[in-house]
């Protein structure tokens, strides 16, 4: 069954259509990758799902209810974990209370909030870093950081936004562990990544998109081999 | 932890004997308007320094809590004491209503915009004459002559405050303000209504401010608009005294409160009449001059910065000595 059901989805700024009637849907359980080259329209259609901008026209359907138009908050509420591209911490609080003020999102309790946070560091691997402050982490850990915030508001679907980016080798094959047990542990993932070695080989099935355009869908061999795809990221012969 | 326990208790202690000890009225009604800094001090800074909405209009809600107060004792006859709940439950009102225009604008405009409420506030209490007596300002009679009831109020008034700031500030609602103050669009991506949760902010601080305005009525018997909405005697002394104790700290309004009324009442009285008479106009410019010292070398005020103090004070020690 669909989760995440992208219909026609447009977003314009101004006279620049960013998204351009894009259609794609996300089935339970599996690993969705979209990609594209810059300016493509990725972040943006990420935007549009959790409403951060309202949409232009088309819809976006989650467990078959339309979910346009509601505030970003309320589709956090829903299951819908975002992570940001450029990393967002708040930085004058420890990780721990980082997790733990999205843990909030699921449970009253301060006790019940730190353990849930606590789990979600165990999981995410941050455990070691939880009482030094968000701003003292390293790019890596502010990744790792924007996954375990998401993680703490209990998510049924997880959009990830280039968290491999900027990541040395040995983090890269890390964070690809890292997403698998998140898939493992019964989350939907949909995933914008430029690292071929990322989203290759972790995607169930790709989505490729270009000046805000579908140009390819399908398995990763599919779209890799795709020329549509080789000519929007190496251009043409 | 025991320590600061310690320090905590013995603190306690003192505020409860010092009427007791020092009799002089004019000692503990200084030490009455500390408590009242306290109050607003506390106030500014839930809104301010944990939810990083920084207001330049706090004495809305302190003139509202007056006003409420003193017209509830002027015009119906109720006790101006009571009028302590109703001044508090009244600023919350108005608070919701200046959240509902100002929450609009964001960062500096969300300051602008209630240095505007403020002025605005000012003139309606100037000019609705027959509701205010505008200029000519309301007074009631003195319920206590003595000041210990009025000192122990406040004391109550000033520890509740700080108080019921510590609890929200280790609960859900502190975890989202302090949010809100580091990233607004990563906390309304974690879930969290900010709109909502700013709203809550504003009107537990304006609720306090406008018990403390309520208070102010009641133990100076007299207000006018010129005093109790004065943006530079109430709005930015509100900001003095959070920033130069400590911006997101709990105690650090406390503190404020006692340096800021210690350094205008030293103004104020010439240095105790050691000075020639003209120094007391100069109390502005020692206000600038201090918060340009806190600002360049505490810029987390004296408590956010007290280990930084500690350390200076211990260097200088040994040096002194040897």
């Amino acid at each position: 069954m669909a989760l995440l059901e992208i219909k026609n989805l447009v977003k314009a700024f101004g006279g620049l259509k960013a998204v351009n009637d894009v259609t794609f849907h996300v089935d339970e359980g599996e690993i969705f990758g979209l990609i594209g080259p810059n300016g493509s329209g990725k972040t943006t259609t990420f935007n549009c799902i959790n409403n951060y901008y309202p949409i232009t026209s088309g819809d976006v359907v989650f467990k078959g209810k339309s979910i346009k138009g509601l505030k970003t908050h309320k589709v956090c509420h829903l299951g819908i974990g975002r992570t940001f591209q450029v990393v967002k911490p708040l930085a004058r609080m420890t990780v721990l209370e980082n997790v733990t003020a999205s843990a909030f999102c699921r449970v009253n309790a301060i006790g019940e909030a730190q353990e849930e946070a606590l789990k979600v560091l165990e999981f995410t691997n941050l455990i070691g870093e939880k009482d030094k402050l968000a701003k003292s982490l390293p790019i890596g850990g502010r990744k790792r950081l924007e996954i375990a915030r998401a993680l703490a508001t209990k998510p049924e679907l997880i959009l990830l936004d280039e968290t491999a980016a900027g990541l040395n080798p040995g983090e890269l094959d890390e964070a690809i562990d890292l997403i698998k047990k998140m898939r493992d542990s019964g989350i939907t993932i949909l995933i914008i990544e430029h690292i071929m070695k990322v989203i290759m080989t972790i995607s169930d099935r790709i989505h490729a998109i270009n000046f805000g355009q579908t140009i390819a869908s399908g398995t990763p061999e599919e779209v890799a081999n795709n020329p549509a795809v080789i000519e929007a990221y190496l251009g043409v012969e | 932890m025991m320590k600061k326990n310690l320090t905590l208790i013995i603190l306690g202690i003192v505020c409860l004997v010092f009427p007791l000890v020092v009799r002089s009225d004019y000692y503990q009604h200084l030490a009455i308007i500390a408590f009242i800094w306290v109050v607003v001090g506390s106030s500014w800074n839930l809104l301010a320094g944990y939810t990083g909405q920084v207001s330049f209009g706090h004495a809305i809600f302190f003139g509202i809590g007056a006003y409420t107060a003193g017209i509830f004792a002027t015009k119906l006859g109720i006790s101006a004491w009571w009028g302590m709940m109703f001044g508090g439950i009244v600023a919350m009102l108005i608070g919701l209503f200046v959240g509902w225009v100002c929450f609009r604008l964001r960062g500096p405009y969300f300051a602008l915009g209630t240095l505007a409420g403020g002025e605005v506030f000012r003139l309606i209490a100037t000019n609705w004459e027959s509701l205010t007596d505008g200029m000519v300002g309301i007074l009631i009679i003195q319920s206590f002559r003595s000041k210990l009831p009025y000192y122990y109020i406040a004391l109550l008034l000033a520890f509740a405050c700080v108080y019921a700031i510590h609890l929200i500030m280790k609960s859900k609602w502190g975890y989202y303000f302090v949010s809100i103050r580091e990233n607004q669009d990563a906390a309304e991506s974690l879930g969290i209504n900010t709109l909502l949760y700013k709203n809550v902010s504003l009107l537990v601080s304006s609720f306090f401010t406008g018990m403390a305005g309520a208070f102010y009525m009641n133990y100076m018997a007299f207000i006018d608009p010129e005093v109790v909405f004065s943006l530079h005697y109430i709005s930015i002394m509100a900001i003095l005294v959070g920033i130069v104790g400590g911006v997101g700290t709990i105690m650090g309004p406390a503190v404020g409160a006692f340096i800021m009324v210690g350094v205008q009442e030293t103004f104020r009285s010439s240095f105790f009449g050691l000075a020639p008479g003209w120094i007391s106009q100069g109390h502005a410019m020692a206000f600038g001059l201090l918060v340009v010292f806190v600002i360049m070398f505490l810029a987390n005020g004296v408590v956010g910065d007290w280990s930084k103090i500690k350390r200076y004070v211990f260097r200088i020690k040994p040096s002194s000595v040897s």
